[in-house]
């Protein structure tokens, strides 16, 4: 029989709450919400674009009255319905009104409340707070009547967005503020000044530092004017208390529910009264409060978890980021962004432009950041930080950003807000700005993922998140989820791709479905996402052992051929170190012209691509190449792709070193290899570098003296030069450090990560540390490498031409006539 | 009415995988899931024609091979924000003799 959930508070932590519970348990429970407000589901965030006049109420409703009725849910909304009363002994919620509802189950989201100082004068009509629609309704009502004059005590996020709002609606507004510096919990001095010059500029006035003695009344008992204690009296029809806000605990403290400063609720988003849930505003959880939506999701998600009795997921507090929506005013604050003792800031300031970027960096790691005037990089530096990746290495270009490197398919476009709703964001998807805004509104998308799934831009390749992210915040506003710290893999899991690599090698783990059990996966079979990821992590920790599941592979490595996109396959053949010989260009004819092939191909990486070719034909294509002596080329795995050489000292005549050897060398011995994603190296012969070496994985370009190397390059979406890594002088080095480095990659870096964001990721010293500093170490990736090789270099091909693997693969298993 | 038609053995299936049936109107797939269960569906993706059988199946789900739509093995219908949907036929089995109707299920 269903169990009864009763929520108390409509607002954005109980809704968002009750749909994670639809989306895993939507028949556990009959749910019954109170809410004391006469609306449906709003976003709350919204109320400031909706007083500035740029959303309507329509705009801003996240779960009209239709969708409570859709989902079977029972909406008490109304003034009168609010909750006064709970039996806990008998488990009834009252209304005001008297409407009562039994629970088994009780979530309290009951919000917070504005803060009203304490002066004489608070309850005059006239004074009001910025919390819900009807003070909104009542703003614009003022604005309206032509009263001229508003107040707005508080010059935080808050009360700087309903003092926009209120320009905008046509009065006059003062800000006061108690501090010298505006949104002192966002900015520091200098990039105050700047937004309090801005919107100066706009025509907000400001009594910084001020203190206010009273509010004076008229006959009417409606306010008429503010006065402060330097004595200065200004006008006032309106004020508006922005001055912060405190829980509210006043529903769970009278029904004897242990509260502190808010609601105390453990991990599990749990009160003192185990049947009692607590979410949002109203919660303290580790003496923490919260204000921000961005970890009311997740603590929405957690407690969904434990109310359907999952059992698993806590939550935890992370690092949040704001931002200021006021249009046409650019700002994003995040983390420790004053500094402490030995900490140092590197700042970049441009008053005539506006701009002034300041990163907080302790121990080469950022601490806290505050952006204004151009805040693109917000959410690039927001991950530094909460990656804790050091930066050590790219220090002195820090503050240009992460946009100074080269970004292929939207036209290098780097912020979002000015782009027309026609403009291409994603270059793969071909998804306009336009198509993102209206999926954003009309499917109630709050997160990354959501808009991925919804509208696929930054689902394919990725270079264009950033934009995606700002488009959702200009869009749903402040603060969407981010990405949290650790990435859970996929939706199956909570666990990031570190975690779960560590447990299969701690506890021994050997499929998939071992990991799924030990780890608490939430899907029996995973997903095509952390499906294969865990395969390749089983394969890279037991190269001895036979765990690859084919059944976790990508058709393209399950059948070793690109599935192109009317279900042919390619067929690409190894063209070591990029020579070939005219007995292989014959069979390469040969078998294209036995095969009816529709199209030759030479690639970018120097050799020969058959496209067009039917699945059935390939075991014998393959034959056919493995008889001419050829074998896979991999283009279609995460793995060793193409060492692509120039022509080197054997016939150029610039050339120092054998560049064509030395790649067939390097090409030799790491083929075979399964990596985290692609791989491809190139050797040049000398610094004019025809081989491209320094956009590759690894580089190695020849010198008089000997051989420099270079990792972590990229010539696809995103162009990232190498890093010079060591220069050395033996071929036998080169060898040794090339099966270093695909190792150390192969076991840190993460499923679909190359190698150029993976040593973003860590940072080049931590490469050098293990490679180049420590040459035991070195040698011994070295040998791990050559060993799991050992059991690697078997050609797929070959094996499946002789019917001996996997022979159910390329034939159908009946023909109905 | 149904008119059975024998595909094969069960275990020429791969579990979690699926084998292509080929048939005059077309191809088709029939699954078999970790819990040998046996589906069978149009084996074209309802986004743009990718073969489902070549995808990588997860519970009574198959994502597609080529962009990675989720289509349900048990109506054919896309998962999550996609719309679209796969026609899926009837199946049965008999011990471990698998058949399925070209009726539509
Ligand atoms: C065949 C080839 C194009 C050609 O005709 O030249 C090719 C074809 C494909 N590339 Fe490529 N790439 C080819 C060279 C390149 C190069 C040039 C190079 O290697 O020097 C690059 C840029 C260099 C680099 O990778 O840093 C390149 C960057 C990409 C990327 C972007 C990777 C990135 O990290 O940004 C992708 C997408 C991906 O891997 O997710 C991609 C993906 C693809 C796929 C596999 C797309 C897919 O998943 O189906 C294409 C298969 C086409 C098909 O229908 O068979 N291909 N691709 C080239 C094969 C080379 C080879 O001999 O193996
Ligand atoms: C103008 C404004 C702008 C904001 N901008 C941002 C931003 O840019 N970024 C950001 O991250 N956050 C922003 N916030 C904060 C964000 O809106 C809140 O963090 C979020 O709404 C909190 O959700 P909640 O469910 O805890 O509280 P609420 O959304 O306030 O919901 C609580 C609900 O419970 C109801 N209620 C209370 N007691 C009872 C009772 N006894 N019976 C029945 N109903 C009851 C209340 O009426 C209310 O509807 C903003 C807030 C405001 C007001
Ligand atoms: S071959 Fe590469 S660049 Fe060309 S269309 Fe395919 S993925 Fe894009
Ligand atoms: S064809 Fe299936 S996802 Fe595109």
């Amino acid at each position: 029989m269903k169990q009864s959930l009763v929520v108390v508070g409509n607002g954005m932590a109980g809704m968002r709450t009750v749909e994670e519970l639809l989306k895993i348990a939507p028949d556990k429970y009959n749910i019954t919400v109170f809410g004391a407000e006469p609306h449906g589901n709003y976003n709350r965030i919204m109320l400031s674009p909706l007083l500035a006049g740029e959303k309507t109420q329509q705009d801003i409703m996240i779960n009209d009255f239709d969708w409570y009725t859709q989902n079977e849910i029972t909406l008490h909304a109304g003034k009168e319905k609010e909750v006064v009363r709970i039996d806990r002994k008998r488990k009834i919620v009252y209304g005001k009104d008297g409407t009562e509802a039994p629970y088994d189950k009780l979530l309290l989201a009951t919000g917070s409340n504005p803060f009203i100082i304490p002066v004489p004068g608070k309850d005059l009509k006239g004074v009001i707070t910025f919390r819900d629609i009807q003070d909104v309704e009542t703003m614009i009502a003022v604005a309206a009547a032509k009263k001229r004059h508003a107040i707005v005590i508080g010059g935080g996020l808050l009360g700087l967005e309903a003092a926009n709002g209120l320009l905008k609606q046509g009065m006059h507004v003062t800000v006061v503020h108690n501090l010298p510096v505006l949104m002192n919990r966002q900015l520091d001095a200098a990039a105050a000044e700047l937004l309090q010059k801005e919107l100066e500029s706009r025509g907000m006035d400001f009594r910084m530092s001020a203190n206010t003695v009273c509010f004076e009344g008229d006959e009417h008992m409606h306010v008429k004017s503010i006065k402060f204690d330097t004595g200065e009296t200004l006008p006032a029809d309106l004020v508006v208390m922005a001055a912060g806000i405190r829980p509210n605990t006043t529903l769970a403290q009278h029904v004897g529910i242990y509260c502190e400063r808010g609601i105390v609720v453990n991990d599990t988003l749990q009160t003192y009264d185990p049947s009692v849930y607590a979410v949002g505003e109203c919660i303290q959880h580790r003496g923490e409060l919260f204000g921000l939506v961005a970890p009311i999701w997740d603590q929405a998600k957690v407690c969904a978890n434990h109310l359907a009795n999952y059992g698993i997921g806590i939550y935890k507090n992370k690092e949040v980021s704001t931002k200021l929506k006021v249009t046409g005013v650019d700002l994003f604050s995040a983390g420790n962004f004053l500094g402490e003792n030995d900490s140092e800031s590197i700042v970049f300031q441009d008053p005539k432009k506006g701009i002034y970027k300041k990163v907080v960096v302790k121990d080469d790691k950022i601490l806290g950041a505050v952006l204004y005037g151009d805040t693109v990089e917000g959410s690039w530096y927001f991950q530094l930080m909460r990656e804790k990746t050091s930066i050590a290495d790219f220090r002195d270009t820090l503050l240009f950003g992460q946009h100074a490197k080269g970004d292929a398919g939207h036209q290098g476009v780097n912020t979002a807000v000015s782009m027309p709703d026609e403009a291409e964001v994603c270059g793969c998807n071909g998804v306009c700005k336009g198509d993102i805004v209206k999926a954003i509104t009309s499917k109630k998308l709050f997160t990354l993922d959501d808009v991925r799934a919804a509208t696929k831009a930054s689902a394919s390749c990725g270079s264009c998140t950033g934009l995606v992210e700002q488009i959702l915040v200009a869009t749903v506003g402040g603060n969407y989820n981010a990405t949290p710290s650790e990435k859970a893999i996929c939706r199956c899991t909570d666990k990031g791709h570190d975690t779960v690599r560590a447990a299969i090698v701690d506890s021994k783990l050997k499929t998939f479905h071992d990991v799924a059990r030990v780890l608490e996966w939430k899907t029996a079979d995973g997903c095509h996402v952390c499906r294969p990821a865990i395969n390749y992590y089983l394969v890279c920790a037991w190269p001895t052992e036979k765990v690859d599941d084919s059944r976790s592979r990508f058709i393209n490595e399950r059948v070793h051929a690109n599935i192109q996109k009317d279900n042919t396959y390619s067929v690409v053949p190894r063209m070591w170190g990029g020579v070939t010989t005219p007995s292989e260009l014959r069979a390469i004819a040969d078998a294209a012209d036995k095969y009816q092939v529709p199209c030759v191909k030479v690639t970018g990486g120097q050799r020969i691509d058959l496209l067009g070719v039917k699945k059935e034909d390939l075991p014998h294509i393959w034959k056919d190449l493995n008889d001419a002596g050829m074998v896979s080329g991999h283009a279609y795995g995460k793995a060793l792709r193409t060492v692509k050489t120039c022509v080197g000292s054997e016939y150029c005549r610039f050339g120092t070193q054998d560049s064509t050897g030395m790649g067939i060398a390097l090409e030799k011995m790491t083929w075979g290899s399964w990596t985290p994603a692609k791989v491809k190296f190139a050797v040049s012969g000398c610094p004019r570098n025809c081989a491209e070496a320094t956009i590759k994985d690894f580089g190695v370009v020849a010198v008089d003296s000997g051989w420099e190397l270079y990792v972590g390059g990229n010539g696809g979406m995103k162009v990232r030069v190498c890093d010079f890594l060591v220069k050395v002088t033996s071929d036998a080095e080169v060898m040794e450090y090339a099966g270093a480095f695909m190792q150390m990659y192969r076991e840190q870096g993460r499923h679909n990560e190359r190698t150029a964001p993976w040593i973003e990721r860590v940072g080049l010293s931590a490469i050098k540390a293990e490679l180049v500093d420590n040459p035991e170490q070195r040698r011994a990736y070295h040998e791990r490498f050559l060993e799991s090789q050992k059991h690697a270099q078997v050609d797929p091909w070959a094996e499946r031409a002789s019917q001996a693997v996997e022979q159910f693969e390329f034939i159908p298993l009946t023909t109905v006539q | 009415m149904s008119d059975w038609i024998a595909v094969g053995d069960l275990n020429d299936i791969p579990q979690m995988g699926a084998r292509v049936v080929s048939t005059p109107n077309g191809d088709v797939a029939i699954f078999r899931t970790r819990d040998d269960q046996v589906f069978a569906l149009r084996d074209k993706c309802p986004h743009k024609g990718g073969a489902l059988s070549q995808g990588i199946v997860h519970g009574s789900r198959v994502t597609c091979p080529l962009h990675n739509w989720v289509i349900s093995l048990e109506d054919g219908e896309a998962q999550g924000f996609d719309t679209g949907c796969t026609a899926t036929y009837k199946t049965k089995m008999e011990g471990t003799s698998v058949y399925f109707s070209l009726n539509k299920g």
